[in-house]
Protein backbone atom coordinates (compact mmCIF):
# COMPACT_ATOMS: atom_id res chain seq x y z
CA UNK A 1 0.00 0.00 0.00
CA UNK A 2 2.70 2.39 1.01
CA UNK A 3 4.40 2.63 -2.36
CA UNK A 4 1.27 3.09 -4.45
CA UNK A 5 1.14 6.30 -6.44
CA UNK A 6 -1.51 8.95 -5.70
CA UNK A 7 -3.30 8.29 -9.00
CA UNK A 8 -3.41 4.56 -8.29
CA UNK A 9 -5.01 5.28 -4.89
CA UNK A 10 -7.49 7.72 -6.45
CA UNK A 11 -8.54 5.21 -9.11
CA UNK A 12 -8.81 2.40 -6.54
CA UNK A 13 -10.75 -0.58 -7.84
CA UNK A 14 -12.41 1.52 -10.52
CA UNK A 15 -16.08 2.18 -11.13
CA UNK A 16 -18.69 -0.34 -9.96
CA UNK A 17 -20.76 0.67 -13.04
CA UNK A 18 -23.88 0.70 -10.88
CA UNK A 19 -25.59 2.98 -8.41
CA UNK A 20 -27.97 4.82 -10.75
CA UNK A 21 -30.68 2.22 -10.30
CA UNK A 22 -30.31 2.37 -6.50
CA UNK A 23 -30.47 6.17 -6.56
CA UNK A 24 -33.42 6.30 -8.95
CA UNK A 25 -35.42 3.65 -7.05
CA UNK A 26 -34.90 5.59 -3.84
CA UNK A 27 -36.44 8.69 -5.48
CA UNK A 28 -39.34 6.72 -6.99
CA UNK A 29 -40.24 5.03 -3.68
CA UNK A 30 -39.96 8.42 -1.95
CA UNK A 31 -42.47 9.95 -4.36
CA UNK A 32 -44.78 6.93 -4.00
CA UNK A 33 -44.62 7.29 -0.23
CA UNK A 34 -46.01 10.84 -0.26
CA UNK A 35 -49.62 9.82 -1.05
CA UNK A 36 -49.25 6.42 0.64
CA UNK A 37 -48.15 7.79 4.03
CA UNK A 38 -50.83 10.50 3.85
CA UNK A 39 -53.45 7.82 3.22
CA UNK A 40 -52.00 5.59 5.95
CA UNK A 41 -51.82 8.47 8.46
CA UNK A 42 -55.45 9.45 7.89
CA UNK A 43 -56.50 5.78 8.15
CA UNK A 44 -54.65 5.33 11.46
CA UNK A 45 -56.33 8.43 12.91
CA UNK A 46 -59.78 7.03 11.99
CA UNK A 47 -59.16 3.56 13.47
CA UNK A 48 -59.01 3.92 17.32
CA UNK A 49 -62.76 4.03 17.88
CA UNK A 50 -63.45 1.14 15.52
CA UNK A 51 -64.43 -2.40 16.55
CA UNK A 52 -62.29 -5.43 15.62
CA UNK A 53 -64.86 -6.50 13.04
CA UNK A 54 -64.92 -3.05 11.45
CA UNK A 55 -61.13 -3.01 11.11
CA UNK A 56 -61.08 -6.45 9.49
CA UNK A 57 -63.78 -5.23 7.15
CA UNK A 58 -61.83 -2.07 6.40
CA UNK A 59 -58.62 -3.97 5.60
CA UNK A 60 -60.56 -6.48 3.51
CA UNK A 61 -61.97 -3.88 1.13
CA UNK A 62 -60.03 -4.30 -2.14
CA UNK A 63 -58.92 -0.66 -2.30
CA UNK A 64 -57.58 -0.65 1.28
CA UNK A 65 -55.85 -4.03 0.84
CA UNK A 66 -53.98 -2.85 -2.24
CA UNK A 67 -53.08 0.48 -0.63
CA UNK A 68 -51.85 -1.30 2.48
CA UNK A 69 -49.72 -3.74 0.49
CA UNK A 70 -48.33 -0.87 -1.61
CA UNK A 71 -47.43 1.05 1.55
CA UNK A 72 -45.69 -1.98 3.08
CA UNK A 73 -43.65 -2.63 -0.09
CA UNK A 74 -42.71 1.05 -0.60
CA UNK A 75 -41.81 1.65 3.05
CA UNK A 76 -39.55 -1.38 3.37
CA UNK A 77 -37.97 -0.98 -0.08
CA UNK A 78 -37.24 2.68 0.66
CA UNK A 79 -35.91 1.85 4.13
CA UNK A 80 -33.53 -0.82 2.81
CA UNK A 81 -32.11 1.56 0.19
CA UNK A 82 -31.84 4.47 2.62
CA UNK A 83 -30.27 2.59 5.52
CA UNK A 84 -27.73 1.05 3.13
CA UNK A 85 -26.64 4.56 2.10
CA UNK A 86 -26.33 5.66 5.73
CA UNK A 87 -24.19 2.61 6.57
CA UNK A 88 -21.98 3.18 3.52
CA UNK A 89 -21.53 6.80 4.59
CA UNK A 90 -20.47 6.14 8.16
CA UNK A 91 -19.09 2.61 8.54
CA UNK A 92 -15.60 2.32 7.11
CA UNK A 93 -14.44 -1.08 8.36
CA UNK A 94 -15.16 -3.36 5.42
CA UNK A 95 -16.43 -6.44 7.32
CA UNK A 96 -18.60 -4.28 9.59
CA UNK A 97 -20.05 -2.45 6.62
CA UNK A 98 -20.84 -5.69 4.80
CA UNK A 99 -22.44 -7.38 7.81
CA UNK A 100 -24.45 -4.26 8.75
CA UNK A 101 -25.88 -3.98 5.22
CA UNK A 102 -26.62 -7.72 5.06
CA UNK A 103 -28.29 -7.68 8.48
CA UNK A 104 -30.39 -4.63 7.53
CA UNK A 105 -31.57 -6.27 4.33
CA UNK A 106 -32.41 -9.63 5.90
CA UNK A 107 -34.22 -8.15 8.89
CA UNK A 108 -36.21 -5.62 6.86
CA UNK A 109 -37.17 -8.19 4.21
CA UNK A 110 -38.33 -10.48 7.03
CA UNK A 111 -40.41 -7.65 8.52
CA UNK A 112 -41.89 -6.83 5.11
CA UNK A 113 -42.87 -10.47 4.53
CA UNK A 114 -44.37 -10.67 8.04
CA UNK A 115 -46.42 -7.51 7.39
CA UNK A 116 -47.62 -8.82 4.03
CA UNK A 117 -48.49 -12.21 5.54
CA UNK A 118 -50.44 -10.50 8.34
CA UNK A 119 -52.42 -8.44 5.82
CA UNK A 120 -53.22 -11.47 3.67
CA UNK A 121 -54.15 -13.55 6.72
CA UNK A 122 -56.55 -10.87 7.89
CA UNK A 123 -58.35 -10.67 4.55
CA UNK A 124 -58.42 -14.47 4.06
CA UNK A 125 -59.01 -15.79 7.57
CA UNK A 126 -60.29 -12.65 9.30
CA UNK B 1 -16.33 4.24 11.53
CA UNK B 2 -16.57 7.98 11.65
CA UNK B 3 -14.16 9.19 14.29
CA UNK B 4 -16.00 11.19 16.90
CA UNK B 5 -12.90 11.59 19.03
CA UNK B 6 -9.85 13.41 17.77
CA UNK B 7 -6.61 11.48 17.26
CA UNK B 8 -3.79 12.06 19.73
CA UNK B 9 -2.06 15.43 19.58
CA UNK B 10 -4.77 17.06 17.47
CA UNK B 11 -6.64 19.12 20.06
CA UNK B 12 -6.11 22.77 19.17
CA UNK B 13 -4.66 24.71 22.09
CA UNK B 14 -4.25 28.42 22.82
CA UNK B 15 -1.04 29.73 21.24
CA UNK B 16 1.25 32.72 21.39
CA UNK B 17 -0.17 36.22 21.52
CA UNK B 18 1.40 38.95 19.43
CA UNK B 19 -0.51 41.95 20.77
CA UNK B 20 -0.31 45.39 19.23
CA UNK B 21 1.55 48.06 21.21
CA UNK B 22 -0.60 50.74 19.64
CA UNK B 23 -3.75 51.40 21.68
CA UNK B 24 -7.16 52.10 20.10
CA UNK B 25 -7.34 53.02 16.45
CA UNK B 26 -8.05 50.48 13.76
CA UNK B 27 -6.71 47.31 15.40
CA UNK B 28 -8.00 43.92 14.21
CA UNK B 29 -7.49 40.68 16.07
CA UNK B 30 -6.49 37.76 13.84
CA UNK B 31 -6.33 34.19 15.17
CA UNK B 32 -4.49 31.69 13.02
CA UNK B 33 -4.18 27.89 13.26
CA UNK B 34 -0.54 26.90 13.65
CA UNK B 35 0.96 23.44 13.45
CA UNK B 36 4.55 22.47 12.93
CA UNK B 37 5.17 18.82 11.94
CA UNK B 38 8.71 18.95 13.35
CA UNK B 39 7.84 20.15 16.86
CA UNK B 40 5.70 17.17 17.92
CA UNK B 41 3.38 19.62 19.68
CA UNK B 42 -0.37 19.99 19.36
CA UNK B 43 -1.73 22.57 16.94
CA UNK B 44 -2.40 25.96 18.50
CA UNK B 45 -4.22 29.21 17.73
CA UNK B 46 -1.78 32.12 17.60
CA UNK B 47 -3.18 35.61 18.08
CA UNK B 48 -1.98 38.61 16.08
CA UNK B 49 -3.19 42.17 16.40
CA UNK B 50 -2.69 44.22 13.27
CA UNK B 51 -3.30 47.84 12.38
CA UNK B 52 -5.76 47.97 9.50
CA UNK B 53 -4.67 51.53 8.66
CA UNK B 54 -1.45 50.09 7.28
CA UNK B 55 -2.95 46.92 5.81
CA UNK B 56 -4.49 46.09 2.42
CA UNK B 57 -8.23 45.40 2.18
CA UNK B 58 -8.27 41.62 1.87
CA UNK B 59 -7.72 38.83 4.38
CA UNK B 60 -4.70 37.71 2.37
CA UNK B 61 -3.20 41.20 2.83
CA UNK B 62 -3.55 40.73 6.58
CA UNK B 63 -1.84 37.33 6.47
CA UNK B 64 1.00 38.66 4.32
CA UNK B 65 1.37 41.63 6.69
CA UNK B 66 1.62 39.23 9.64
CA UNK B 67 4.27 37.14 7.89
CA UNK B 68 6.25 40.24 6.83
CA UNK B 69 6.06 42.24 10.03
CA UNK B 70 5.22 40.00 12.98
CA UNK B 71 5.89 36.29 12.48
CA UNK B 72 7.90 35.00 9.52
CA UNK B 73 7.37 31.36 10.58
CA UNK B 74 3.75 31.43 9.40
CA UNK B 75 3.25 29.10 6.41
CA UNK B 76 0.49 29.54 3.80
CA UNK B 77 0.03 29.30 0.03
CA UNK B 78 -0.70 32.29 -2.17
CA UNK B 79 0.06 33.38 -5.68
CA UNK B 80 -2.21 35.50 -7.89
CA UNK B 81 -3.92 37.57 -5.14
CA UNK B 82 -6.97 38.02 -7.39
CA UNK B 83 -9.01 34.83 -7.14
CA UNK B 84 -7.84 32.98 -10.23
CA UNK B 85 -5.18 30.60 -8.91
CA UNK B 86 -6.98 29.05 -5.92
CA UNK B 87 -3.82 28.78 -3.81
CA UNK B 88 -5.02 30.73 -0.78
CA UNK B 89 -8.15 28.67 -0.11
CA UNK B 90 -8.64 28.41 3.65
CA UNK B 91 -11.34 28.43 6.31
CA UNK B 92 -12.02 32.02 7.38
CA UNK B 93 -14.55 32.60 10.17
CA UNK B 94 -16.04 29.18 9.60
CA UNK B 95 -16.37 29.33 5.82
CA UNK B 96 -14.07 28.00 3.14
CA UNK B 97 -13.07 30.81 0.83
CA UNK B 98 -10.17 32.49 -0.91
CA UNK B 99 -8.24 34.79 1.43
CA UNK B 100 -7.40 37.07 -1.49
CA UNK B 101 -11.02 37.88 -2.35
CA UNK B 102 -12.41 37.97 1.19
CA UNK B 103 -12.55 41.59 2.35
CA UNK B 104 -11.57 42.18 5.98
CA UNK B 105 -14.41 44.68 6.42
CA UNK B 106 -16.92 41.89 5.65
CA UNK B 107 -15.67 39.92 8.65
CA UNK B 108 -17.18 40.87 12.00
CA UNK B 109 -15.15 40.55 15.19
CA UNK B 110 -11.84 38.72 15.29
CA UNK B 111 -10.79 36.85 12.15
CA UNK B 112 -10.28 33.13 12.77
CA UNK B 113 -8.33 31.31 10.10
CA UNK B 114 -7.95 27.53 9.80
CA UNK B 115 -6.64 25.38 6.95
CA UNK B 116 -9.23 23.70 4.68
CA UNK B 117 -11.24 21.27 6.84
CA UNK B 118 -10.53 17.54 7.02
CA UNK B 119 -7.35 17.64 4.94
CA UNK B 120 -3.97 16.43 6.17
CA UNK B 121 -2.03 19.48 7.24
CA UNK B 122 1.54 19.87 6.01
CA UNK B 123 2.21 23.00 8.08
CA UNK B 124 -0.01 25.81 9.44
CA UNK B 125 -2.45 26.77 6.66
CA UNK B 126 -0.94 24.45 4.05
CA UNK B 127 -3.03 21.30 3.41
CA UNK B 128 -1.86 18.24 1.49
CA UNK B 129 -3.64 18.41 -1.90
CA UNK B 130 -2.01 15.27 -3.39
CA UNK B 131 -5.12 13.06 -3.31
CA UNK B 132 -7.38 15.87 -4.53
CA UNK B 133 -5.18 16.44 -7.58
CA UNK B 134 -4.88 12.70 -8.20
CA UNK B 135 -8.69 12.47 -8.18
CA UNK B 136 -8.74 15.31 -10.72
CA UNK B 137 -6.29 13.42 -12.95
CA UNK B 138 -8.43 10.27 -12.61
CA UNK B 139 -11.38 11.85 -14.48
CA UNK B 140 -9.15 12.53 -17.53
CA UNK B 141 -9.58 16.31 -17.67
CA UNK B 142 -8.70 16.64 -21.33
CA UNK B 143 -10.58 16.27 -24.61
CA UNK B 144 -10.90 12.70 -25.86
CA UNK B 145 -11.85 12.12 -29.47
CA UNK B 146 -11.78 9.46 -32.15
CA UNK B 147 -12.03 12.00 -34.95
CA UNK B 148 -8.66 13.62 -35.69
CA UNK B 149 -8.54 17.39 -35.29
CA UNK B 150 -9.09 19.34 -38.56
CA UNK B 151 -5.71 20.02 -40.16
CA UNK B 152 -6.29 23.68 -40.84
CA UNK B 153 -8.33 24.95 -37.92
CA UNK B 154 -9.61 24.35 -34.40
CA UNK B 155 -12.52 21.99 -33.55
CA UNK B 156 -15.67 24.02 -34.07
CA UNK B 157 -18.27 24.61 -31.39
CA UNK B 158 -21.53 26.55 -31.65
CA UNK B 159 -22.14 29.56 -29.44
CA UNK B 160 -24.97 27.62 -27.81
CA UNK B 161 -22.78 24.60 -27.03
CA UNK B 162 -20.00 26.85 -25.77
CA UNK B 163 -22.44 28.49 -23.35
CA UNK B 164 -22.99 25.09 -21.71
CA UNK B 165 -19.47 25.39 -20.31
CA UNK B 166 -20.32 28.65 -18.54
CA UNK B 167 -20.40 28.14 -14.81
CA UNK B 168 -18.04 25.19 -15.20
CA UNK B 169 -14.89 26.48 -16.90
CA UNK B 170 -14.48 29.16 -14.21
CA UNK B 171 -13.67 26.53 -11.56
CA UNK B 172 -10.13 27.07 -10.31
CA UNK B 173 -9.87 23.84 -8.27
CA UNK B 174 -9.28 25.66 -5.00
CA UNK B 175 -11.01 22.75 -3.16
CA UNK B 176 -13.19 25.04 -1.02
CA UNK B 177 -16.30 23.08 -2.07
CA UNK B 178 -14.90 19.57 -1.68
CA UNK B 179 -13.50 20.30 1.77
CA UNK B 180 -16.81 21.83 2.91
CA UNK B 181 -18.70 18.64 1.95
CA UNK B 182 -19.45 16.25 4.84
CA UNK B 183 -19.63 13.35 2.39
CA UNK B 184 -16.13 14.23 1.22
CA UNK B 185 -14.94 14.40 4.83
CA UNK B 186 -16.17 10.87 5.57
CA UNK B 187 -15.41 9.20 2.26
CA UNK B 188 -12.83 11.19 0.31
CA UNK B 189 -10.80 8.03 -0.28
CA UNK B 190 -13.46 6.98 -2.81
CA UNK B 191 -15.92 9.87 -3.27
CA UNK B 192 -14.64 12.32 -5.89
CA UNK B 193 -16.19 15.38 -4.25
CA UNK B 194 -17.96 18.39 -5.78
CA UNK B 195 -14.94 20.07 -7.38
CA UNK B 196 -13.83 16.98 -9.30
CA UNK B 197 -17.42 16.07 -10.28
CA UNK B 198 -17.99 19.61 -11.59
CA UNK B 199 -14.81 19.24 -13.65
CA UNK B 200 -15.96 15.80 -14.85
CA UNK B 201 -19.26 17.35 -15.96
CA UNK B 202 -17.34 20.08 -17.77
CA UNK B 203 -16.00 17.35 -20.12
CA UNK B 204 -19.30 15.44 -20.26
CA UNK B 205 -21.15 18.49 -21.67
CA UNK B 206 -18.33 19.61 -23.97
CA UNK B 207 -19.81 19.18 -27.48
CA UNK B 208 -16.32 18.47 -28.90
CA UNK B 209 -15.63 15.50 -26.63
CA UNK B 210 -16.47 12.06 -28.05
CA UNK B 211 -16.08 9.94 -24.91
CA UNK B 212 -19.19 11.00 -23.00
CA UNK B 213 -20.40 7.44 -22.46
CA UNK B 214 -17.08 6.23 -21.07
CA UNK B 215 -16.92 9.27 -18.79
CA UNK B 216 -20.38 8.44 -17.43
CA UNK B 217 -19.34 4.77 -17.06
CA UNK B 218 -16.39 5.82 -14.95
CA UNK B 219 -18.57 7.96 -12.66
CA UNK B 220 -21.42 5.49 -12.21
CA UNK B 221 -20.40 4.20 -8.83
CA UNK B 222 -22.00 4.24 -5.37
CA UNK B 223 -18.94 6.01 -3.99
CA UNK B 224 -17.32 8.04 -6.77
CA UNK B 225 -20.59 9.87 -7.55
CA UNK B 226 -23.49 8.75 -5.38
CA UNK B 227 -21.98 9.80 -2.04
CA UNK B 228 -23.41 13.20 -3.01
CA UNK B 229 -26.57 13.61 -0.96
CA UNK B 230 -27.37 17.11 -2.22
CA UNK B 231 -26.20 18.74 1.00
CA UNK B 232 -25.39 21.90 -1.05
CA UNK B 233 -22.51 23.03 1.18
CA UNK B 234 -20.39 23.13 -2.00
CA UNK B 235 -22.61 25.68 -3.72
CA UNK B 236 -22.96 27.67 -0.51
CA UNK B 237 -19.21 28.05 -0.06
CA UNK B 238 -17.88 28.40 -3.63
CA UNK B 239 -15.83 31.63 -3.69
CA UNK B 240 -16.34 31.87 -7.46
CA UNK B 241 -20.14 31.71 -7.15
CA UNK B 242 -20.40 28.44 -9.08
CA UNK B 243 -22.92 25.65 -8.51
CA UNK B 244 -21.18 22.25 -8.16
CA UNK B 245 -24.38 20.71 -6.73
CA UNK B 246 -26.18 21.48 -9.99
CA UNK B 247 -23.36 19.98 -12.06
CA UNK B 248 -23.58 16.78 -9.98
CA UNK B 249 -27.38 16.72 -10.42
CA UNK B 250 -26.84 17.02 -14.19
CA UNK B 251 -24.50 14.00 -14.14
CA UNK B 252 -27.15 11.99 -12.25
CA UNK B 253 -29.77 13.10 -14.81
CA UNK B 254 -27.53 11.94 -17.68
CA UNK B 255 -27.12 8.55 -16.01
CA UNK B 256 -30.90 8.11 -15.66
CA UNK B 257 -31.47 9.41 -19.18
CA UNK B 258 -29.30 6.72 -20.76
CA UNK B 259 -30.97 3.83 -18.93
Amino acid sequence: MKFRTPISKARGLGSAKEGSHHWWTQRVTAIALIPLTLWFGIAIVMIPGAEYKQIVGWISSPWNTVMLISTIVAVFYHAILGIQVVIEDYVHVEWMKLSAILATKLILIFYALAALYATLRIIMVG
Amino acid sequence: MVEFTLPKNSVVQPGKEHLSEKQGGNIKRVEIYRWDPDSGENPRMDVYEIDLDTCGPMTLDAIIKIKNEIDSTLAFRRSCREGVCGSCAMNINGKNTLACTKAIEDLDGPIRIYPLPHMEVIKDLVPDMTHFYAQYASIKPWIETQTPAPADRERLQSVEDRSKLDGLYECILCACCSTSCPSYWWNSDRYLGPAILLQAYRWIVDSRDENTGERLDDLEDPFKLYRCHTIMACTDTCPKGLNPAKAIAEIKKHLVERQ
